[in-house]
């Protein structure tokens, strides 16, 4: 079964709508320098880096190549991934797999975005058939309201059940510096009264009914980097690792109306096998905290409903409930989730890198008030696959 | 393919049951999707391995040109179609449809932007362009019956 994988370091940028003070070099390299301080190393300790973003995004290929001084490369083995929106995600599973095969005992993983300098969705509708899907697609917004219109229409979900997650994601976010929204103006608010407030602003622009401005994630500068370590050397370098438990990843079909738009069958799949490797049955009393990979509202609803926390529709209770929040029975994106920040080749390792500061009880003020011994992480990518890796504080058996 | 004032030297396949898909658009405004010998499902556009089973397909199957509203929304942010490289006109009413005889969707656009018609379950006919070249475009919209 190879060697026990433990994540020892994390390190991220400050997450901005633009970083001009760095260029894409140097905006790996502050991710990088923060992960090797974290887990007091040096890049002489470094076996192997795995690399990540869009490079279709920015324009510019080969990200491991250019980028070598920055990620810390100059001749070590490196390798590239980009999976779209799961990038993040498939280089923390890459960094894993290099050191669950005993090949390396300490992998950097990094994942990084500057969607400042880059034509997002022009270049997202790239991963789409160019002779029956492109034409008026309208790119990630236009994908997520349609999957948003078939789970209202099968529920009775209203507007303010999605504008109730973003709310949680914007006030969970208020505690992080990190993230890029900052919107300080819902302090003292009541949760109704700004939920009412998005859900009739002219100000809160309609991209693509039901999705408002308020319901989608920003386009962000940042990059992060996590550090896998062995079973080996885990325990030398950090006081609490977090483990490794588990992770899985599911694709589905060629184009998008193929896929069944009642669930989220490959998030449902790969959370399935996950619970299953970990010997958990009820997933809502025993995970600890969830930082799920949700790029608009409404997936803060559906979604948790295809991990398993709660039953077919009935989301917007488990949210409307507070079970989500802070101080809920499983709080939700601690960090403020991707809605808040959403560097798109960095955002999922962000989601693996803040559960695991969960676990190490490194999160300062977003450090959620509990003993945390399961945190899940998931990736979400346009053509509708899926990443999840359960990060544990006790060493698996 | 060009884009804009720009041409963008890219020249797609889309197989043989594509080229006959849109070979039967462009003569006889039909719709053709292709059958799995194993699952029976009707895939529409039509594509050679049905990945559920790992199957080829060969068996052609006439659809109807009406079929129903599956997942739709109404887009009205602005953005540049890559395909053509001009802003899109917003906003449109937009849908994957399900053919009547057919088991996947085609995402395509409405001839509607009103909030009570573009809806999930809506019943919806092709409507063609009178010059048909042999595209997708051949389908000017999916006009809402009801
Ligand atoms: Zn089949």
């Amino acid at each position: 079964m190879g060697k026990k994988v433990a994540i020892v370091g994390f390190g991220q940028t400050y997450q901005r709508s633009s970083r001009k003070d760095v260029n894409g070099v140097e905006l790996i390299n502050e991710a990088v320098h923060t992960a090797l301080s974290d887990a007091e190393l040096t890049i002489n300790d470094i076996d192997a880096i795995v690399i990540g973003n869009m490079d279709h995004f920015e324009g510019v290929n080969y990200v491991d190549c250019w980028s070598a001084e920055g990620s810390g490369a100059v001749m070590k083995p490196i390798f590239k991934l980009t999976t779209g929106g799961t990038t993040g995600t498939t280089v923390a599973m890459c960094g894993y797999y290099h050191v669950a095969s005993g090949m390396f005992d300490r992998v950097l993983a990094i994942g990084w975005e500057k969607n400042s300098e880059s034509d997002t969705t022009g270049a997202i509708v790239t991963a789409f058939n160019p002779v029956w899907e492109r034409t008026r697609f309208g790119g990630a917004i236009a994908g997520l309201a349609v999957e948003a219109s078939k789970y209202m229409d099968n529920y009775g979900v209203t507007e303010r059940d999605g504008a109730r997650v973003a709310v949680r994601e914007r006030l969970h976010a208020l505690n992080n510096p990190y993230s890029q929204l900052h919107q300080e103006w819902m302090k003292g608010m009541e949760v109704d009264q700004i939920v009412d407030l998005l859900v009739t602003s002219e100000q809160n622009q309609m991209l693509a009914y039901p999705l408002r401005m308020s319901d989608m994630c920003p386009r962000t500068d940042g990059a992060a980097a996590v550090i896998f370590a062995s079973e080996d050397v885990a325990e030398k370098i950090a006081p609490t690792p977090a483990w490794v438990v588990s992770t899985h990843n599911r694709h589905n079909y060629v184009f998008l109306g193929d896929i069944n738009w009642d669930r989220n069958d490959t998030l449902e799949t790969a959370a399935k096998k996950v619970f299953e490797d970990a010997g958990i049955k009820e997933p809502l009393k025993e995970i600890d905290v969830c930082e799920l990979y949700m790029p608009y509202s409404y997936a803060g609803l559906k979604w948790m409903e295809s991990i398993g926390f709660c039953g077919p529709g009935e989301g917007p209770k488990l949210v409307w409930d507070g079970v989500t929040d802070m101080d809920g029975e499983l709080p939700v994106n601690p960090s403020g989730g991707v809605m808040s920040s959403n560097p798109i080749g960095a955002t999922a390792i962000i989601r693996v890198g803040e559960g695991a500061l969960q676990i190490m009880g490194k999160a300062g003020d977003r450090q959620v008030q509990k003993d945390v011994n399961y945190a899940l992480c998931t990736g979400f990518g346009g053509c509708n696959w899926a990443d999840v890796m359960l990060l544990g504080k006790k060493k698996p058996s | 393919m060009e884009s804009g004032e720009a041409f963008q030297p890219f020249n797609w396949s889309v197989g043989r049951h594509g080229s006959m898909f849109l070979k039967e658009l462009k003569d006889n405004k039909a719709f053709y999707g292709v059958k799995c010998p194993k699952c029976g499902r009707v895939y529409v556009p039509p594509r050679k391995v049905c990945g559920r089973c790992y199957v080829a397909m060969d068996e052609r199957v006439k659809v109807s040109d009406e079929g129903e509203v599956v997942v739709c929304t109404i887009i009205q942010f602005g953005f540049v179609d890559p395909s053509t490289g001009y802003q899109q006109p917003v906003p449109y009413g937009y849908a994957f449809i399900r053919l009547d005889g057919a088991d996947t969707l085609l995402p395509f656009f409405l001839d509607s932007t009103d909030p009570k018609k573009v809806r999930v379950g809506a019943r919806v006919k092709a409507v063609f362009e009178e010059k048909r070249t042999g595209s997708i475009a051949d389908i000017k919209h999916f006009e809402i019956l009801d």
